[in-house]
């Protein structure tokens, strides 16, 4: 049956197992070498002078 | 509107149609009933536009050139109505702050009392002027960073009209009385199934631009866009589920009952600081930051990681507007605790953004713009602190129902939404329209420094005001007898509502100077050519044959 206790059981357990997973995930997608490139690159694209669509 | 295809234009014709015709049914079913005023407002709001949508219907069809270009038009008028709403909803706020300390200004009518001009505040402030300029600079960044024109020129349109339907039948509403009884969410359940149609638009518009884009990685900014979008979506469809009374009927009562209500109204209530008032604003910061100040962020990793911390922890920090309640204790232990950790990525926001401007602080010091979007990266800073300072039930047991909560409200609101909207307009409107620069430095600086002021007046008299409103409730005498009474209280907070208005003042002020200045920008004879940040790719200006017009 889903209850009250089995929320209070999902926030308080699986609660803090998700969080803790989900920041190791964005740990790795942040600090993974083979994402600095675009990193760097994304940081720099915006001031490209020209103001147009690319087609 | 001159650039729509004969298509768009047609669709534009059905839906205003459709839309007139369900304004005459609302007034019909509900004649008198406020549900009646608001279907004649909508019917008069759709005939307008189609008048406008008929007096260029005719014309030929916009030549393809168009889509070599960026789709701008919905971004100018976005910009008049983010100043215009920004202006009423200032108005208002000032009207309010002197009704507190002068009660006669409600002219003893109830249309004007301050529990109806008070919400009017909130929405026109809120809603009209931040939604407006969310909307506005969204549809500016999408479009530069993914190198991508907006998808396609109906929903826009239909975006921006549709939302400040929505604002307008929401904020006249308060006035004949109507409302919710949800803080932020005042606006009846009519208002609110338009509203969710609006935004699924929004939502898909702004994906499907994404989806055109011509760079691989997704910018920063647009990823906080995002979280503003599909956020408030949620929230508001979860916390206005509700029964009207009738279809005739502008009144409606919530599906939630209790204390389940109050903690639904208040995770809404929370994140619509935390995904209206802050990521959408974010996004701005990490666009408008770097352009004007020209240099890239400090560090992009640092806003990733920020992004979903602010994003995964805000989520559960809504408890903490329920402290001292019948709210169970572990979840108000919950909300303080994520409260607190909430200031790691907020701090990592604010300092990334200062951390930008090291070694450029000469352009801070010359470039007012530059000071504005300066200064909301340092009151985001301070308000964030302060709100996990405020967060900490003990505190909160000081602070809560005080003018403390309304001067950290404000030392958001003013020092950092309004601030980087100011920012960001100072810096799209030049762009947008092919200027060189403002039509007034001087007029900028004395906007940055009214807003300052405004600002600092404001919220040093809600600190004093409500910590001696606070301290001054839990005095006791020594046989434990409460010493002042509530209206010692009132005489205490007087002078400052005074000072309080006063700032509020000085800041409307501001943004009429601002109003005036981008006017007078608009106006302004294009400037001689641009060589560079003109719209058309080197490539294509021959098509145009002589100099390039701008795309009006
Ligand atoms: C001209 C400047 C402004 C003035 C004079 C002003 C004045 C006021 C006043 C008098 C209240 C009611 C406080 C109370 O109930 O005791 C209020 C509430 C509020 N205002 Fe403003 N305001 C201004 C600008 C803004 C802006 C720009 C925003 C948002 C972007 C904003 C957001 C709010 C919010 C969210 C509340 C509700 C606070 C709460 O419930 O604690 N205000 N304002
Ligand atoms: C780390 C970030 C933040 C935390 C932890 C936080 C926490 C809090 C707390 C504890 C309260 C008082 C609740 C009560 O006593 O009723 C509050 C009220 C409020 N905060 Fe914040 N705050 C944060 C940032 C912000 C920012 C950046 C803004 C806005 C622009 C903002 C806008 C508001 C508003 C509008 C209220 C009043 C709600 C109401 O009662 O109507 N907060 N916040």
């Amino acid at each position: 049956m889903f209850t009250h206790e089995t929320l209070v059981e999902g926030s308080k357990m699986w609660g803090l197992f998700y969080l803790v997973g989900f920041s190791i995930c964005v740990l790795i997608y942040t600090f993974l070498p083979a994402n600095r490139e675009r990193f760097e690159r994304a940081e720099r694209e915006i001031f490209d002078k020209d103001d147009g669509p690319w087609t | 509107m001159m650039q729509l295809t004969t298509g768009e234009r047609q669709l534009g014709a059905i839906v205003l149609i459709a839309l007139a015709i369900l304004g005459i049914a609302m007034a019909a079913a509900g004649r008198t009933d406020v549900l009646g005023i608001h279907g004649a407002m909508v019917l008069l709001y759709s005939l307008a536009l189609l008048f406008l949508l008929f007096s260029s219907a005719f014309g030929p069809e916009p030549s393809p050139a168009r889509l070599t270009r960026y789709y701008d038009d919905p971004i100018k008028v976005g910009v008049g109505l983010t100043l215009f709403w920004a202006i009423f909803g200032m108005f208002i706020g000032v009207w309010a702050a002197a009704q507190l300390a002068w009660p006669i200004l409600n002219f003893d009518t109830s249309w004007a009392s301050f529990g109806r001009i008070r919400p009017a505040h909130t929405s026109g402030v809120i809603f009209g002027f931040g939604g407006n300029a969310l909307i506005t600079t969204s549809f500016h960044v999408v479009q530069r960073t993914s190198r991508a024109r907006l998808a396609d020129q109906f929903s826009p349109w239909f975006v921006l009209f549709g939302f400040n339907l929505f604002c307008l039948i929401a904020v006249s509403g308060y006035f004949l009385g109507v409302t919710q009884s949800k803080e932020y969410a005042e606006a009846e359940w009519y208002a609110d199934i338009w509203l969710v149609i609006v935004w699924v638009t929004y939502f898909v518009l702004y994906v499907r631009t994404l989806a055109l884009r011509k760079e691989p990685h997704i910018y920063v900014a647009n990823w906080y866009y995002m979280a503003f979008i599909i956020v408030v979506a949620i929230l508001h469809i979860v916390n206005n589920l509700a029964v009207p009374l009738s279809f005739a009927h502008a009144k409606s009562y919530t599906i939630w009952a209790g204390v389940q209500d109050s903690m639904v109204q208040w995770w809404y209530g929370h994140n619509a600081v935390a995904f209206f008032l802050t990521a959408g604003f974010l996004a701005m910061l990490y666009y408008y930051l770097p352009k004007r100040a020209e240099r890239p962020i400090f560090s992009y990793r640092l806003s990733i990681l920020s992004f979903w911390g602010i994003t995964f922890f805000y989520m559960w920090a809504g408890s903490h507007h329920l402290h001292y309640t019948a709210l169970p204790h572990w979840v108000q232990n919950l909300g303080m605790t994520f409260s607190v950790m909430l200031l790691v990525p907020s701090w990592a926001s604010a300092g990334n953004a200062l951390l930008t401007l090291n070694g450029a602080w000469h352009k801070v010091r010359d470039d007012a713009t530059l000071r504005f979007i300066m200064m909301a990266a340092f009151f985001y800073g301070l308000s964030t602190f302060e709100g996990s300072f405020l967060a900490i039930r003990p505190v909160n047991s000081l602070s809560h129902y005080t003018d403390w909560t309304v001067g950290h409200v404000h030392a958001g609101a003013l020092g950092w939404v309004a601030m980087i909207t100011f920012g960001s307009l100072y810096t799209l409107v030049p762009a947008i329209w092919k200027r060189e620069r403002m039509y007034s430095a001087a007029l900028v600086e004395v906007h940055f420094w009214l807003a300052l002021v405004g600002t600092l007046i404001y919220v040093f008299a809600m600190w004093n005001s409500g910590i001696i409103q606070g301290l001054m409730w839990r005095t006791y005498s020594p046989d434990n007898t409460l010493v002042y009474s509530f209206l010692d209280t009132l005489l205490a907070m007087y002078p400052y509502y005074i000072a309080r208005a006063f700032g509020g003042l000085l800041f409307l002020i501001g943004a009429i100077v601002a109003a005036y200045n981008i006017w007078m920008t608009v106006r302004a004879p294009s400037a001689a050519q641009l060589p560079l940040d003109e719209d058309l790719p080197a490539s294509d200006r021959p098509l145009d044959g002589a100099a390039p017009t701008p795309a009006e």
